[in-house]
């Protein structure tokens, strides 16, 4: 078994979470793990990318190959295209709707949707407008997680365990919302509507 | 269970389990982890393991040098580019040899992802004349760490250890080993190689030259050098994360003949056997041909060797599994591009930060002095050569704003501006504040303080609450020393001070000072409390 995905969002917007959360899980269920990260310069609102390879055998390379991606699943809609020529034939693009606009030149929101949709297999979610409604924005990447985690073949108790130890030193409370928008994550993949805008 | 642990960590770890005594380090991307896991580690603070940032890389290593002076077992961390700062020293204690294991850690970052520029650290371990060691994987960062203490004391010299950017920030399940004891004191027997006078230096010097064959055998038959000799069309020389790479490509179960170098000098008996047996040699090395270079040494620029050199594999950025693969003649060209829908998102100062107020300030006065007057230097602030700023002119080195400046003036420019921050300053800012002072050459410093070392990660700065009090101590005339807070309500008066300052004939200097706002409440707190007590 091997899994290749890619994370990607701005600096500041908490990929690394989503890698934590994923790591931890393959750990427990005995498997090998590479996840290499982005520290230093680029963490000040630039674009961030994290590569998490998870395998039941050696993983020798700390990078993904170029087009060798099961998914890319990222918390926000262009950074999500940022990393096309990773992705395999037929690979999964997971991704919140919801813009990070801090440049001039950011894209027409209804074109980028409509790229994404150019490839087959693709799940867009306002997550973040989720995560808000359950009490907290900041869950969005755990509603992402979970939609992802429907296509990935890591167990739900285990995701759902990793939760629950990475947010218990902060409190009860944030581990409940977060296992909350996870769920709320698979709901929303497994009734998957196709994401329509409106402006 | 292993633990999930960074590459950098698994070094950490690794020093602290070797039996160090302490880590002495400026932060600097990508290193700044190594010290930072040690500074939570419970079990260091529980052994009294010294680990509290230094002013930067030259005082780390000193620091270093005399905790192994004593016999004890230090380690110094630092970026490529913060080994040139430290170099006087480095390329010294190889000739006067260590006491304690001492190991240098240098974190390369090639295609510069947080530099200026990639060099290769392993030229320098060359230039001292010791060993180097580059770990290929976090497991191999780890085990490294007891092995390299082992070796410096063994050889009596320090070790250099590689790491590049791509090993230091990726994470993988490490398992760790038990700990050892740390070492006792135990003064050198002799001094005098401490002492480089001339007369001990040459001395001294013969007898790291006449180690130069106990390195090569060390390497030769090194745990960490590994051989392979099976189809003989071509041979593949790869070392460190390069290694990965090639496994990535060809799999566990391949044909290749492959030499992995973890360890130099480089284990020439190995090389011969590969070159001899292969009828090409292709060398995959993340960095500058380094073996290449040394390979047409040792075989008069052979064609059958090719690698960056030749042009297979490209000189500049770092290796991908994808360049590998096309050197090895394995990967098919991907035809996906990034869609041309994707915009640029390049890295910018934080909302509300103070550096932005300063540029604000700076960019209103550019049409009276002239848009080419602004030395930068490095930290956040360097993101003020970008768009939308556009403010700051130049960005060479740690400290190079001020010197720069003076230089400029000194050949006639008028209305230099140098920005520097806090913790820059004190790393290196500060011995040309003085030279400026010294000859009151008309330029205006701004030191832009946030309070922290905040590019790596907001990391203590030892200029805490000291900046205006250096600046008096150094000479600045407390006539244009200036004191501002950088936020938007005193744009006019930052613009007012700024205008007038760069009307003087002399030197003034600006502090802004206002905390990152990256830190928390606490943290903030915490400053303002330190700098109470400081004054």
């Amino acid at each position: 078994m091997n899994i290749n995905i890619i994370l990607s969002g701005v600096g500041g917007q908490g990929i690394l979470t989503i890698a934590a959360v994923l790591d931890t899980a393959a750990l427990s269920e005995n498997l090998n793990i590479k996840q290499s990260e982005v520290h230093g310069m680029s963490q000040r609102g630039g674009a961030v990318q994290s590569h998490v390879r998870i395998s039941d055998s050696e993983i020798y390379s700390d990078l993904i190959p170029e087009g060798k991606a099961d998914m890319i699943l990222s918390v926000e809609p262009m950074e999500l295209l940022r990393y096309i020529p990773y992705l395999k034939k037929d690979g999964w693009l997971v991704t919140d709707s919801k813009s990070f606009e801090n440049i001039l030149d950011y894209p027409k929101r209804d074109a980028l949707y409509k790229q994404i949709k150019t490839y087959k297999n693709h799940i867009i979610i306002n997550a973040t407008s989720e995560a808000k409604k359950i009490g907290n924005s900041k869950a969005a990447n755990m509603i992402l997680l979970g939609a992802a985690s429907t296509l990935l073949p890591l167990s739900k108790e285990s995701l759902t365990e990793a939760i629950k130890k990475l947010f218990a030193r902060k409190s009860e409370k944030i581990v409940k919302l977060n296992l909350e928008a996870f769920e709320k994550g698979i709901e929303r993949a497994q009734n998957y509507t196709e994401f329509v805008y409106c402006d | 269970m292993k633990n999930l642990v960074l590459g950098n960590e698994a070094l950490a770890q690794g020093a602290i389990d070797a039996g160090i005594s302490g880590v002495y380090a400026y932060p600097g991307t990508p290193s700044t982890e190594i010290t930072e896991y040690i500074q939570k580690s419970k079990t260091a603070k529980s052994l009294g393991i010294h680990s509290t940032w230094s002013v930067n890389e030259k005082t780390a290593m000193e620091a270093a040098l005399g905790m192994s002076y004593t016999g004890k077992r230090a380690m110094v961390v630092m970026k490529h580019v913060g080994l040139n700062v430290a170099s006087d020293v480095f390329m010294n204690m190889a000739v006067s040899g260590i006491n304690g294991g001492l190991v240098v850690v240098v974190a390369d970052d090639p295609s510069m992802h947080s530099s200026q520029n990639e060099q290769d650290s392993r030229f320098y371990g060359k230039f001292a004349q010791i060993p180097i060691l580059e770990p290929s994987n976090q497991q191999e960062a780890y085990n490294m760490m007891h092995y390299a203490f082992d070796l410096s004391e063994e050889l009596q010299l320090p070790i250099l250890l590689r790491m590049v950017t791509r090993l230091s920030h990726s994470r993988s399940g490490v398992t760790f080993k038990e700990r050892r004891m740390q070492n006792g004191m135990q003064l050198p027997v002799d001094t005098k190689r401490f002492a480089l006078i001339p007369a001990f230096a040459r001395e001294q010097y013969e007898t790291l030259v006449n180690k130069k064959s106990l390195l090569v055998d060390s390497s030769e038959v090194s745990k960490f050098n590994k051989l392979e000799l099976k189809d003989p069309s071509i041979g593949v020389i790869c070392s460190g994360i390069a290694y990965n790479y090639v496994m990535e490509n060809i799999g566990e179960d391949n044909d290749y003949s492959i030499l992995k170098i973890s360890q130099y000098p480089m284990p020439k008996d190995q090389i011969k056997a590969l070159y001899d047996y292969c009828k090409m040699v292709l060398i995959i090395e993340e960095g500058y041909p380094f073996i290449e270079e040394i390979l047409h040494d040792y075989f008069e620029e052979n064609p059958k060797i090719i690698g960056k050199l030749s042009g297979d594999l490209p000189f500049t950025g770092e290796l991908t599994p994808n360049i590998v693969g096309k050197a090895l003649g394995l990967t098919r060209h991907i035809d996906e591009g990034i869609p041309s829908i994707v915009s640029g998102r390049p890295p910018q100062l934080c909302d509300g930060c103070g550096h932005t107020d300063m540029f604000n300030a700076i960019n209103e006065l550019i049409p009276e002095i002239g848009d080419k007057n602004v030395f930068g230097d490095i930290g956040c602030y360097a993101l003020g050569a970008l768009p939308p700023l556009n403010s700051i002119n130049t960005l060479i080195d740690m400290g190079a704003s001020i010197t720069m400046a003076k230089g400029a003036a000194d050949a006639g420019m008028e209305g230099a501006i140098a920005i520097i921050g806090d913790s820059t300053f004190t790393h290196s800012g500060m011995t040309g504040l003085l030279d400026a002072v010294y000859e009151n050459t008309p330029i205006t410093v701004i030191i832009s303080d946030n309070s922290a070392v905040a590019m790596t990660g907001a990391q203590d700065s030892s200029a805490l609450g000291r900046i205006k009090s250096i600046c008096l101590g150094i000479g600045v005339d407390p006539e244009h020393l200036k004191m501002v807070v950088p936020l938007r309500k005193n744009h006019k008066e930052i613009v007012n001070i700024l205008r007038e300052e760069l009307n003087y004939k002399g030197v003034s200097v600006i502090i802004a000072q206002r905390a990152c706002v990256r830190l928390s409440s606490d943290k903030k707190e915490e400053i303002r409390q330190k700098i109470a007590l400081i004054n």
